[in-house]
């Protein structure tokens, strides 16, 4: 046996996480799919004397349109985001991301809510959740329900603004319409292995040209990095059904590797990632305009 | 430690109740390895990675390394033990390893078994590249995968019902294969 000992709580429901949390909160974890608090835990990098597992509150679990809004719950696992139906440009966004977590194994169990309560550097669903500004649902007994936005929800590294009495119940993304154009890649030494670098972009159109444009790059900070120079290239510009034109979506790509200061380390030095970051861009702005191309054809 | 944090667990593996003694922390490979007595199922790296230690729970794929036992209690758990059928007929996936050289030291099989057979068993007409991404998912240091990659590609054939691809020599290339 690997990890140091723990007391073992489940619960079925929100409300009685919340007790078992508020009990000791400091020395307790709660156990979502495990994916990355039970290797810290074999390598004891964790050693909660409780572990809460929150597997069997099937009201985390689930997928829901809300009004406006995507309600995905915090248990929901990345195979089911991967399932995914709908040919709407966030489904198939987030389609295109959870291809990229891990592997089948990993995806049958890991949840959404546990990437973004633990943080990770290179999260394919926290890049996702700052790209589309996720408004994220927490709760506890003393502090009640918060909604924080993404752009305040990552702080650093494996570090939000979660309190450790909070649960993450729930995350709600914006539904998006046809004017949406969105795209994901990454790039990694090998098919699922943690992105060195990875690229969202999103952009609004009306009328042919870009009105809104979001630009974030995982892997360059501790937290997913919003470019604004990007962003500022992009917005005014023609947008056709090939997308941008190629001279654009270069400028972009050179305006985020400029303004991004990643450290380098053993995956990549600092040069290693800028470079990535000069080709995901323009290949995750030719994505999003690839798969609006496929919807609209199909339908 | 001088508390004693063991509980019962129940557990139904292969179809069989297991009623035993352990304690959270005890991850469900290692619980049946050593509590089940079914030591098919091997563990490598202990963090996720290897999946050498990969078994279904309620049919998913998951890594035996990464799951306590303690959450498997009321759930159904098949190992490598619970593929073959009950005249011991190797399942499709392991008589295709055994004709595509699908294994050198064996370490790795069960894992790759078990992730071969119950993707198979969802996804009967798989593409060569799907299989790809599937079985990125486990480390081998013997074959160099290409053979386990065709051993799965034939075994898909055979449990989609062209019994005919059964006799096919190992050491056929794929390319010309009549499984290929
Ligand atoms: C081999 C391997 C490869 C992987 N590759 C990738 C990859 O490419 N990209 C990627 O993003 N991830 C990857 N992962 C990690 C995986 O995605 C995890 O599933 C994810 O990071 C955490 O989710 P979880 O449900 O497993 O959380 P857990 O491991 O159960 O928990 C992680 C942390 O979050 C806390 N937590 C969980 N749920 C909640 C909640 N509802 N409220 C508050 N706190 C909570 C836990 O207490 C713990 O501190 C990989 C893992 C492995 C083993």
């Amino acid at each position: 046996m690997k990890p140091a000992p723990f007391d073992y709580v489940q619960v079925t429901s929100v409300a009685e996480a919340l007790d078992a949390l508020a009990a000791d909160p400091d020395q307790s974890k709660l156990l979502a799919g495990g994916q990355s608090l039970v290797p810290m835990m074999n390598f004891r990098l964790a050693r909660p004397a409780v572990l809460i597992d929150i597997n069997r509150a099937d009201e985390l679990n689930g997928v829901a349109r809300d009004g406006g809004r995507l309600r995905i719950g915090a248990t929901t696992r990345h195979l089911q985001l991967q399932n995914l139906g709908g040919d709407d440009a966030l489904s198939s966004l987030l389609r295109r991301a959870a291809v990229h977590i891990g592997h089948l194994p990993i995806r049958t169990v890991g949840t959404f809510g546990g990437s973004l309560a633990h943080c990770d550097a290179a999260s394919e669903w926290c890049l996702v959740a700052r790209l589309l500004d996720a408004e994220i649902s927490t709760a506890s007994r003393e502090r009640g329900v918060r909604t924080i936005a993404a752009e305040n929800f990552f702080q650093s590294l494996f570090t939000t603004a979660m309190l450790p009495d909070e649960m993450l119940t729930a995350v709600a993304l914006p539904l998006l319409d046809d004017q949406h154009h969105a795209g994901f890649v990454e790039f990694a030494r090998r098919a699922g292995d943690f992105a060195i670098v990875s690229a969202a972009v999103l952009v609004r159109t009306v009328d042919g040209v870009i009105r809104t444009a979001r630009v974030c790059l995982g892997g360059v900070s501790s937290v997913p990095f919003r470019s604004s120079a990007a962003e500022a290239v992009l917005l005014g510009q023609p947008w056709s059904e090939d997308g941008c034109a190629a001279r654009v979506s270069a400028a972009a790509a050179d305006a985020a590797a400029t303004e991004v200061a990643p450290t380098g380390d053993m995956h990549g030095s600092e040069d290693f990632r800028r470079d990535l970051v000069r080709a995901l861009v323009p290949r995750a702005l030719a994505q999003a305009a690839d798969s609006t191309r496929n919807r609209m054809r199909s339908r | 430690m001088t508390e004693n944090r063991t509980r019962t667990v129940r557990l139904q593996v292969n179809g069989e109740r297991h009623e035993v003694n352990l304690e959270p922390r005890k991850s469900l490979a290692d619980a049946l390895r050593e509590d089940c007595g079914l030591t098919g199922t091997h563990l490598g790296c202990e963090h996720g990675v290897c999946g050498t230690c990969t078994v279904l729970v309620d049919g998913k794929p998951v890594r035996g390394c990464l799951i306590f036992a303690v959450q498997a209690e009321g759930r159904s758990v098949r190992t490598v033990e619970g593929l073959t059928g009950d005249n011991n007929k190797l399942h499709p996936v392991q008589q295709a390893f055994t004709e595509h050289h699908g294994l050198q030291c064996g370490f790795c099989t069960p894992g790759f078994v078990v992730l071969a057979a119950s993707y198979l068993e969802e996804n009967p007409r798989p593409t060569e590249d799907e299989l790809r991404e599937v079985l990125s998912s486990n480390l081998c240091r013997c074959t160099g995968y290409q053979n386990i990659l065709d051993a799965v590609m034939s075994a898909a054939k055979v449990m989609d019902g062209d019994q005919a691809t059964i006799a096919t020599p190992a050491n056929e290339p794929s390319g010309t294969s009549t499984t290929g």
